[in-house]
């Protein structure tokens, strides 16, 4: 971890800046969740629950997408999907 | 709104000081003797005379949550508490400082339990001296409302960006009615401008508060606070002498010197003692004695320069307490000897524990002090605590004629 | 400095007289302070306030012990608590009574006593009823008379800015007190 100067660090600690530049915490996963769009009927309640804002809704195709990049596997999606629509599959 | 007087009791004192301070978000919970607070600004609010939010919460815990939640998105927020209640929020306590949240709250000074207690001791807010906040205790209610409206005003400062804790003895001060002059609210307006922080949670402008930091950098965040804390103490001097310029009371800073020109022996106290030992020193000084009173307005950040230039003028120092806490000696105590111990000047110095729990403390028991001071300073007694009117062995009794006859030694 | 303690039941009024006495006070350019007995407080149960007058600025912040006045405005308190507790010699009690002084004698000792059927006044000018009498306003009114401190004017205008209702007769109540009011000094009037 990088050492500030007392005078270089913020009021606060304070994150500004946007998640895509920080690392990655996908690689944190062992089991990945997928969609089988086939059974999703759209509630949105995967997006609703993700803890990590790691669902998005595609406007345009109206569908729930996963970010791999940050979804850490926590599997509450799976759990919460009232289809059974998203399975939680290992990790290669 | 023009100025006027009026005749009010400590808690209308403080709802009015936060009126005139234009907060936008109010959290209220109550807890005798403070609940009066909240209801006089519900009043102002309902009546549209204060254009806030009011948020009734579950307990005081959540009620600081609230303020630093509000805080955080950049308005202006309040909330009172007292005892029990100040302890509860201790954890917040701690975040509002880290957060370097301007907060300002009133905390009503009553006692720990048990023994259950509603009445006047510090240990309520001294118990919290070690998390950040500043600490100012008040003597009067004019001086309740005059803090709060100085308390913002340091607070908010770019360089200070710290909360700060308004003291009011629980029933000397709240329930006491006492004549109040209300200022000007265009006044108020000049002195304490809008609350405009560099940091604020704004959706269109995304950010994240209070994150992990690790060992590495800790210590940097927290030496900011140590030195906001210090750049405070010239910040309160100069917003008290840009006060009386405005409205023409004079608090002299972080403490008050009163009658100490050729004193032998100073008292030392902080809250509504203050405003009693003074009319014990006038009786004292019209009797010939060379007494003199320091009056401690802010108790963080702590006045040492203004001790260790008193400490060179007079051969003993007094410190009266209405707290009591353990391991060793009083919190005034302790910080004064500290503050000597780098320098050459050590006064003969004592510390007396009176009107603990809300014992009443009369003029005769500020006297009783004074001739134990200064007999004990004249045979350098080693004794160094002195508990004034406790029932039973190892007390500083404060008997009539003892004190008529100057004799108020072991 | 005058300092005047306050004696009713909880309920009665007798920290609203304590404060009203305060602003009457102050209106005359005196420092004032006003506060209750502090503790816990319920409806009927022995309620006691304290006033300090004073031309100068008051610094003293202690409770009262030698009172200057004492005001009794329940007359069932004087065989429940010591009312002349602190008196100074030549203090003044002034009692809420319909009893005549040599009745009041025999529960209370002290040189100077001021009798007012303050509870009679109220009533006849409908505040509160004979269980529950409001009387504070007639007993600051009798005060007045007895003390001399301050005026029945700055009574009256405490009233008026400060009851929320039945100004006018809370006025007359003071009013018809004051002139009522006897007061009996050990060794002549």
């Amino acid at each position: 971890m990088k050492q500030y100067t007392w005078e270089e660090v913020l009021l606060t600690p304070i994150t500004t800046v946007p998640s895509d530049e920080m690392n990655k915490t996908g690689g944190w996963r062992t089991f990945r969740p997928v969609i089988d769009y086939d059974k999703c009927i759209r509630c949105w309640i995967c997006w609703k629950f993700c803890p990590d804002a790691a669902i998005r809704i595609d406007k345009e195709k109206e569908v729930p997408v996963i970010n791999y990049d940050f979804c850490k596997g926590c599997g509450v999606c799976a759990n919460e999907c009232p289809k059974n629509a998203i399975t939680m599959e290992k990790e290669v | 709104m023009a100025e006027k007087m009026l005749t009010l009791t400590g808690n209308a004192a403080t709802a009015w000081g936060v009126r005139l301070s234009r907060p936008k978000v109010i959290a209220a919970y109550p807890i005798t003797p403070q609940t009066t607070i909240v209801e006089y600004i519900a009043e102002f609010i309902a009546n549209g005379e204060l254009d806030a939010k009011y948020i009734k919460v579950e307990s005081e815990h959540s009620a600081l949550a609230a303020c630093i939640a509000a805080e955080n998105t950049g308005v202006r927020t309040f909330t009172a508490t007292s005892s029990h209640g100040l302890a509860l929020m201790h954890e917040m306590l701690h975040w509002a400082v880290g957060a370097r949240l301007p907060i300002v709250i009133v905390n009503a000074n009553r006692a720990m339990g048990p023994p259950w207690s509603i009445w006047a001791d510090h240990l309520d807010s001294i118990s919290q001296r070690d998390t950040g906040w500043m600490q100012s205790y008040a003597e009067n209610n004019q001086e309740i409302l005059d803090n709060m409206i100085i308390s913002y005003k340091v607070s908010e400062d770019r360089d200070v960006m710290l909360p700060s804790m308004v003291a009011e003895d629980a029933f000397y001060l709240t329930h006491t009615v006492e004549r109040v002059m209300i200022p000007d609210q265009d006044l108020v307006d000049e002195y304490l401008p809008p609350y405009e922080p560099e940091y604020y949670l704004d959706v269109n402008r995304p950010m994240g508060f209070g994150s992990l930091v690790m060992p590495d950098n800790y210590f940097e965040f927290r030496y900011k606070i140590q030195k906001a804390m210090d750049d405070a103490r010239e910040k309160i001097r100069r917003a008290v002498k840009e006060f009386r310029e405005i409205f023409g009371r004079e608090y002299f800073g972080l403490v008050e010197e009163y009658k100490t020109e050729g004193a032998d022996h100073v008292l030392v106290g902080m809250g509504t003692l203050v405003s009693t030992a003074r009319e014990a020193v006038n009786q004292l000084r019209s009797e010939g004695e060379k007494v003199g009173l320091v009056k401690v307005r802010y108790y963080r950040p702590f006045p040492f320069e203004e001790f260790r230039d008193i400490a060179q003028r007079v051969s003993s120092i007094g410190i009266m307490e209405r707290v009591m806490t353990f391991g060793y000696h009083g919190p005034l105590y302790n910080d004064i000897a500290g503050a000597l111990h780098p320098t050459d000047t050590h006064p003969y110095m004592k510390n007396y524990f009176v009107g603990i729990g809300g014992r009443d403390i009369t003029v005769r028991d500020i006297k009783a002090i004074y001739w134990n001071l200064k007999k004990s300073c004249e045979r350098k007694d080693a004794r160094e605590i002195e508990y004034v009117n406790l029932a039973g062995p190892g007390a500083m009794p404060v008997e009539k004629e003892a004190v008529e006859k100057k004799e108020v030694v072991q | 400095m005058i300092e005047i303690r306050f004696h009713g039941r909880g309920g009665q009024g007798a920290v609203v007289a304590s404060r009203l006495l305060a602003v009457a006070a102050s209106y005359e350019g005196k420092d004032v302070q006003s506060f209750p007995f502090f503790g816990v407080e319920r409806r009927g149960a022995p309620v006691t306030a304290f006033t300090k007058i004073d031309d100068k600025k008051i610094l003293v912040k202690s409770n009262i012990y030698e009172p200057d006045y004492v005001i009794v405005m329940d007359p069932s308190l004087l065989s429940a608590i010591d009312v002349t507790a602190g008196l100074k010699p030549d203090g003044v009690v002034l009692i809420n009574t319909g009893k005549g002084i040599d009745d009041v004698k025999k529960l209370v000792n002290a040189n100077r006593i001021a009798l007012v059927d303050a509870t009679d006044i109220a009533i006849k000018n409908g505040l509160g009823s004979r269980e529950n009498p409001i009387v504070n306003t007639a007993i600051l009114g009798a005060f007045a008379k007895v003390s001399g401190i301050v005026s029945l004017e700055s009574i009256k205008r405490a009233i008026e800015e400060n009851a929320p209702r039945k100004k006018e007769e809370n006025k007359k109540a003071a009013e018809e007190a004051f002139n009522q009011v006897k007061i009996y000094s050990e060794g002549g009037a």
